[in-house]
C-alpha cells in the first residue's frame, strides 16, 4: 500500500516510513502541509497518515479543506491528544479514523484495513497464489468456487507469507506480525495459527511447510 | 440559586421598603391634610352662621329714652338650629353691663371692631363653645351706650362631621397606602426583572460557551455586563491558554514517545537475541504505560470537570454504543475478538453528558479487550428495566480474582491478577464519576461461566 504521511518531526517520519516499509508498504514523507499538496498533486495514495500540529497550519484545517475538495483519498489522524473531547471533534472534522501517539503499528495496521474496507470495498486488492485468490480487505481466500473467511490473525499470517513466497519466516518474525508487542506470548503461541490456517488451506495446491528448527514457509505442490 | 454567593442585603426588598415608607408618609399628609380641611371648612361654616346670628341681634338693638330695648329675632336662632342638636347660649351687654343672656358666657380677649364679628373657643359649662361677638353703638336717653352681642353654640355637630370626614380621611389614605404598596411589589419585580433575566440567561449557558453577553439590558446594567464580559474574555483567554500549553505539552512529549516505540518496535523486528527482544519489548512496554497513565489522568481530570457542569442533552445509548464499538472493532480484531453488540431495536434515550457516558463505555470496553484472551467474545449488552438504561460489559477474561466493586474503581487501584497487562488503576474510577455524575450506578461482578460483567445503569430519558 501507498501511504502520504503528513508529519513535521523527522525522527518521527523516519520511524514510521521504515516501519511501515518493513511491512512492504511505500511511504511519501510530507514535512508540511504544503509539501502534502504538492505529493497529492503528482501521486495517487492509499491513504493519508496525518499530523495535528504542523508548522505551516493546523492539520485540522487540511482536514476539512481535503473533505471539502471532494478528495475521498482517506485520513488517519495521528494525535498527541487523548482527551475524550478531543476525539469526537476530530471525528467531526472528517477523519476517517484516529491513532493516539504513541501508536502501536499493528493497530494502525488494523484501523488502516479497517477504513480502506469501508471505503472501497475489496475489488482491487486481490492477490494470488498457485490456484489460491486472496481478498485481504474482505478477509476471504477463494479456490475455485470455494470461498472461506479468514480471522484476523490467520489473514495477517497469511499476508506475511504471501509477501515472500518460499522464503522461510522463523517463528519470532511471525509472533511480530500477528502479535501485539505488548502481547506476552511465546514463540510457540504461532504454532495454533499456523494449523488453524492450514485447515483453511486445505483443498487448494498451497501449503504451509514446516521447516524444522526454523520456521516456516508458503509453498505450492 | 445562591451558589457559593454571599448574601448581602436585597435590592427588592429595600425597593420595596423604602417605597412602603414613602407611600405611609403620603398617606398620612393625605390624612391630616383633608381632616384639617374639613376641620376649617366646617368650623368656617359655623363661624359664619354664629357671625349673622350676632350681626342680626345686634341690627335689631334699639335705644330708647329709658333704656336698651332688645328684641331677639327668631330667625337668629333658627339659623343656629339648622347645624344641629347643639345647644345656643347668648349674652348682651351695655357698657359692659350683662342685660340678657347668660352673664357668664366668656368674651373674647382680641378688642371688637363694630359689626364684623370676632370669632373665638371658649369652655363653658363643661362645654367646648364657638363664639361670635359684635359690638355697635345705641343712643339710649341721648348717650351713646356701647352694646355687645355674644353668639356661641356647642361644637358636638361639627365634631360629628368632622368625625365622619377624618374617617373617610382614613379610610382614603389606607385604600391610597395599600395600592401603592402593590405598586412598590410589582415596580421592584419590573425593575429588577432584567437582571433576573441577565442571570438566567448567563447560568443557563453550557461549561464551553464563554461568549460575551451581547442581549440587550438597561442602561444600569451596562457597567456590570461590561465587567461580566471583560471578565468572560479573561477567562476565556487563560483557558485556550491553558489548552494550548495542554495541547503543546502533549504534542512535544508524545510525539518523541512515538518515536521511541517505533523505533523500539524496528529493532524488535530486526533483532534476534531474545534477551534483547525482552528489553525492546519492556521498552514498548514503559512507553504505552507513561502514555496511557498521561491519557487517562487527563480523562479523569475531563471527567470530574465535566461533572460539576451542565451539558446534558438527549442521547440515543443504541447509537452510542455502536460508535464505541465500531472505534473498537480493529483493536478487539487484532486479538480474534468478537466484539458484539446485544441492543433494542428501538432507541434508548437517556438525558446526559455525551462525552461523559462515552467515556464510561470506552473504558469498560477497553478493560474488556485488554483483559480478554483472543478467540473470545466481549458483549455490550444494552437493556431497559424499571425506568433506567441498563448497560453491560461482558467478557470471557480472567475475571476479578476475588475482588469487588470497591476496590476496582478506587484511585490508582488494579486488579491483583492483571500484573502481566497494561493499565493505569484509573479507568474504572473514571467509570465510578460518571455514574455518579449521570445519577446512575455503577457494579461490576463476576460473571457466571467465566469472565467480568460489568453495569453501568443510568435513569431513562
Amino acid at each position: 500500500m501507498r501511504f502520504l504521511l503528513i508529519e513535521d518531526n523527522a525522527d518521527l517520519a523516519r520511524s514510521v516510513q521504515t516501519r511501515l516499509s518493513l511491512d512492504g508498504h511505500g511511504v511519501d514523507w510530507a514535512a508540511s502541509l504544503s509539501q502534502a499538496e504538492d505529493h497529492l498533486a503528482t501521486a495517487g495514495y492509499d491513504l493519508i497518515l496525518l499530523d495535528i500540529m504542523l508548522p505551516d497550519g493546523d492539520g485540522r484545517d487540511f482536514l476539512s479543506a481535503h473533505r471539502r475538495a471532494r478528495r475521498d483519498t482517506p485520513v488517519i489522524v495521528m494525535t498527541a491528544r487523548s482527551a475524550v473531547t478531543d476525539r469526537v471533534a476530530l471525528l467531526d472534522t472528517g477523519a476517517d479514523d484516529y491513532v493516539t501517539k504513541p501508536f502501536d503499528f499493528s493497530e494502525l495496521e488494523a484501523r488502516v484495513r479497517a477504513v480502506l474496507r469501508r471505503r472501497a470495498g475489496s475489488a482491487q486488492t486481490l492477490q494470488s497464489f498457485a490456484d489460491l485468490t486472496f481478498d485481504p480487505l474482505g478477509a476471504k481466500i477463494s479456490v475455485g468456487s470455494q470461498s472461506r473467511e479468514l480471522r484476523s490473525r490467520e489473514l495477517r499470517l497469511l499476508e506475511v507469507l504471501l509477501s515472500a513466497p518460499e522464503r522461510i519466516f522463523s517463528k519470532g518474525q511471525l509472533c511480530d506480525r500477528l502479535f501485539s508487542a505488548t502481547e506476552a506470548v511465546t514463540d510457540n503461541a504461532i504454532e495454533v495459527y499456523v494449523g488453524r490456517l492450514r485447515r483453511k488451506l486445505e483443498g487448494s495446491r498451497a501449503r504451509i511447510e514446516t521447516v524444522r528448527g526454523v520456521g516456516y514457509r508458503l509453498t505450492q505442490t | 440559586m445562591s451558589h457559593g454567593a454571599q448574601i448581602g442585603g436585597s435590592i427588592r426588598r429595600r425597593l420595596v421598603l423604602q417605597l412602603l415608607v414613602v407611600a405611609a408618609i403620603l398617606s398620612g399628609l393625605l390624612y391630616f391634610t383633608v381632616r384639617s380641611v374639613a376641620d376649617q371648612a366646617v368650623e368656617a361654616t359655623q363661624d359664619s352662621i354664629l357671625g349673622s346670628a350676632a350681626i342680626a341681634i345686634a341690627e335689631e338693638l334699639r335705644g330708647g329714652d329709658e333704656a336698651l330695648v332688645i328684641d331677639i329675632p327668631y330667625a337668629a336662632f333658627s339659623m343656629l338650629g339648622a347645624v344641629g342638636e347643639d345647644r345656643v347660649f347668648y349674652r348682651i351687654l351695655a357698657d359692659d353691663r350683662t342685660e340678657t343672656g347668660y352673664a357668664d358666657l366668656p368674651l373674647p380677649q382680641r378688642p371688637l371692631s363694630g359689626l364684623s364679628a370676632i370669632y373665638y373657643s371658649a369652655s363653658y359649662d363643661d362645654a367646648d363653645l364657638r363664639l361670635a361677638a359684635v359690638e355697635r353703638s345705641v343712643l339710649v336717653a341721648g348717650a351713646n351706650v356701647r352694646v355687645v352681642v355674644v353668639v356661641g353654640q356647642t361644637r358636638t355637630a361639627k365634631q360629628a362631621i368632622v368625625g365622619r370626614m377624618a374617617n373617610r380621611a382614613a379610610a382614603l389614605g389606607l385604600g391610597f397606602f395599600a395600592i401603592a404598596a402593590a405598586l412598590a411589589v410589582l415596580t421592584a419585580r419590573s425593575v429588577l426583572a432584567p437582571l433576573a433575566n441577565l442571570a438566567e440567561a448567563v447560568g443557563r449557558r453550557g461549561p464551553q460557551d464563554l461568549r460575551p453577553v451581547t442581549r440587550p439590558v438597561p442602561l444600569e446594567l451596562v457597567p456590570f455586563v461590561a465587567a461580566l464580559n471583560g471578565f468572560i474574555g479573561r477567562l476565556g483567554v487563560a483557558l485556550s491558554r491553558t489548552e494550548t500549553f495542554i495541547a503543546e505539552a502533549a504534542h512535544h512529549i508524545r510525539t518523541p514517545l512515538a518515536t521511541v516505540r517505533a523505533q523500539a518496535e524496528i529493532a524488535l523486528r530486526q533483532a534476534g537475541d531474545d534477551r534483547i527482544r525482552a528489553t525492546l519489548r519492556s521498552v514498548i512496554r514503559a512507553v504505552d504505560d507513561s502514555a496511557r497513565s498521561a491519557g487517562q489522568l487527563l480523562d479523569h481530570a475531563t471527567v470530574v470537570y465535566r461533572s460539576d457542569q451542565r451539558a446534558d442533552e438527549d442521547i440515543d445509548l443504541g447509537a452510542l454504543v455502536e460508535a464505541v464499538l465500531r472505534s473498537f472493532a480493529p483493536t478487539a480484531e487484532l486479538k480474534d475478538i468478537a466484539l458484539t453488540a446485544d441492543r433494542p431495536e428501538q432507541p434508548v434515550k437517556v438525558w446526559g453528558d455525551r462525552l461523559l457516558i462515552e467515556s464510561a463505555l470506552r473504558n469498560l470496553v477497553d478493560n474488556a479487550i485488554k483483559y480478554s484472551p483472543p478467540d473470545t467474545e466481549v458483549t455490550v449488552e444494552l437493556r431497559e428495566a424499571k425506568l433506567r438504561a441498563i448497560l453491560r460489559v461482558l467478557d470471557r477474561g480472567r475475571g476479578l480474582a476475588g475482588m469487588d466493586a470497591s476496590g476496582l474503581t478506587g484511585r490508582f487501584k488494579r486488579g491483583a491478577n492483571v500484573e502481566d497487562v497494561i493499565g493505569s488503576g484509573l479507568g474504572l474510577t473514571i467509570v465510578r464519576e460518571v455514574a455518579r455524575a449521570q445519577r446512575g450506578t455503577f457494579k461490576i461482578s463476576q460473571r457466571k461461566g467465566g469472565g467480568t460483567c460489568a453495569e453501568l445503569s443510568i435513569p431513562l430519558r
